[in-house]
């Protein structure tokens, strides 16, 4: 579904990305780990053309997005939670999730959009006229998430969810996100700091080092792999 | 007691005036960090517009507001035109450039615009007719308002109604305040960006323009260097009321045109502009970030 091919990004002269290649298929969940400054948030924003790789090519269900603009990556189905969660703090819940649905017109889909992720998330509903930069962490992480689903993704991108969360939320938002996966159908490129439960979540993983690829597996055998184990679980 | 009441109704004229154009910087600032110094002259452009339009209209025996409302139309679409290619031509190909390029382009287009006024038109004074007439219902009043001041007082109240639901509730309005927020996320929401900042800049010259058609007929004339006063005036009023914050430039616009009032009333109009910037000063010394600035710039 995505494919990413030797993508290199620079900052100016600072090469973040080294020849990254990644393979998504459709329905999968996927995840990418690796240790601060790797890469991961510079991948996700190369894949959303905020970041446009200088060399290397990124293609999306067979045709290349990699010199499309943002607003048209999203348009093709492609939403990005961000790192940090990026809210917009002086807007509402309610309209927070609208900007979410900013490329769409069917009002009527949005409404029952609306709807459904207040039934993922009881408590935005009650924070409906709240503004967004009010809320606690874990509200905010689901409200980015809702923010996303009223894109409708196909892919939808994650950059740590889990980051600065009580494990009963993070916990909260895993569930979740297996949710959107299993009912709806949608691909999941999830980045994690939190390796062991990313690699439970996820059917395969990436590793990243310094701004390259250094495995690849299931994420059962990553789970077992003694790097791995070493380097990002701890033990 | 009446005396007090002109000399409020007159700085409530002149600073709703102040109000609008502060506007035009303020909105442009919260999107793009960037002091547009030319918007003074779109300001400009705009009564001069008008001035050409009544000067053939008048030939051809039109008169009055009829005459002020199609120059005042007029005006608007020349100064949205050179609003946006302002955007287009002087600050786009800078965009993610260092702070201060931008800057300089601006101070750039500003002294270019008004010398290409200069060149094109006259360095002269030139009488603006007076467009607004003396209503009947406004004699028992006269003395305290005048009926010019009354419609300047309507029109920018009437723009500001409208342009405060604009960004509220409308898509677009939406968008800015989005793209005001956070950039990066609202291009990763799917807003073209781009075309947020050139609405922003058509919005801004729109208002702009509306303020110079105004004063033109209410002053009763025109020049290529009115741009430039109004535009410090416009600009030290939205650092008075927080650059940035929409509801802080019509405050500082009215806070400051009340100050010059009173100050000219009472004192003398030699003094109106040290008691602006004396203003100015101390309310930056005790709130740097202005009347309605955000005290920290937060970004969760
Ligand atoms: N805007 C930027 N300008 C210059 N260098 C940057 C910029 N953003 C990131 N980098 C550099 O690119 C490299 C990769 O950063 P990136 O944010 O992608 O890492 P990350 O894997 O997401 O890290 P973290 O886990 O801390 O979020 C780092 O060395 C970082 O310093
Ligand atoms: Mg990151």
């Amino acid at each position: 579904m995505l494919r990413l091919q030797n993508v290199q990004t620079y900052y100016g002269n600072i090469q973040a990305l080294k020849d990254v290649t990644i393979d998504i298929e459709e329905g999968e969940i996927v995840t990418l780990i690796g240790a601060n400054g790797a890469g991961k948030t510079t991948t996700l924003m190369s894949i959303c053309g905020i970041t446009p790789p200088r060399k290397g090519e990124i293609a999306f269900k067979g045709s290349r997005i990699h010199q499309l603009k943002p607003e048209q990556i999203v348009k093709l189905g492609i939403c990005q939670v961000p790192e940090g969660r990026r809210i917009f703090p002086g807007m509402t819940v309610v309209e927070n999730l609208e900007m979410g649905a900013f490329l769409r017109n069917d009002k009527a889909a949005i409404k029952g959009d609306l709807d459904m992720v207040f039934d993922l998330f009881p408590i935005l509903e009650q924070r409906r006229t709240q503004l967004g930069g009010t809320l606690s962490g874990g509200e905010q992480q689901m409200l980015a998430i809702s923010r996303a689903l009223m894109a409708r993704p196909r892919l939808l991108l994650l950059d740590e969810p889990s980051l600065g969360l009580a494990p009963l939320i993070i916990q909260q938002i895993f569930e979740i996100i297996k949710k959107i996966n299993k009912e709806n159908g949608t691909t999941i490129f999830l980045v994690e700091q939190n390796a062991n439960q990313a690699l439970k979540l996820a059917d395969r993983g990436y590793v990243m080092e310094n701004g390259r690829i250094t495995l690849v597996d299931k994420a059962s055998a990553l789970l077992a792999n003694d790097e791995v184990r070493k380097a990002y679980l701890g033990l | 007691m009446e005396y007090f009441i002109e000399l409020f109704l007159s700085g409530l004229t002149r600073g709703s005036i102040y109000a609008l154009i502060a506007l035009g910087y303020t909105m442009v600032y919260g999107i793009i960090q960037l002091i547009n110094f030319a918007h003074g002259e779109i300001y400009m452009i705009g009564a001069f517009v008008a001035y050409i339009v009544c000067g053939v209209m008048t030939i051809y025996g039109f008169h009055g507001v009829s005459v002020l409302i199609i120059a005042g139309m007029l005006a608007i679409i020349y100064s949205c035109a050179y609003g946006y290619t302002l955007e287009k031509v002087a600050y786009r190909p800078l965009r993610g450039a260092p702070r201060l390029s931008p800057l300089i382009s601006a101070i750039g287009m500003s002294i270019f615009l008004q010398n290409y006024v200069l060149l094109a038109q006259t360095s002269d004074f030139l009488p603006f007719p007076a467009l607004i007439p003396d209503f009947e219902f406004m004699e028992p009043v006269a003395h305290i308002i005048g009926s010019a001041e009354l419609v300047i007082l309507i029109t920018t109240l009437v723009t500001m109604i409208l342009l405060t639901l604009l960004i509220k509730y409308t898509k677009i309005g939406k968008a800015m305040r989005a793209t005001q927020q956070d950039m990066s996320m609202a291009r990763l929401v799917g807003i073209n960006v781009d075309q947020v900042i050139s609405v922003t800049f058509i919005i801004g010259s729109a208002l702009a323009a509306i303020g110079g058609v105004l004063v033109a007929s209410y002053i009763g004339q025109v020049n290529f260097y009115i741009g430039f006063l109004a535009g410090v005036k416009a600009f030290t009023a939205a650092v008075l009321g927080g650059i940035g914050s929409v509801p802080g430039a019509v405050i500082g616009g009215l806070v400051l045109g009340l100050t010059e009032s009173f100050a000219a009333g009472y004192i003398s109009s030699d003094y109106e502009d040290v008691f602006a910037f004396g203003l100015l000063v101390l309310i930056l010394i005790l709130r740097p970030s202005g009347i309605m600035g955000r005290t920290t710039k937060q970004k969760v």
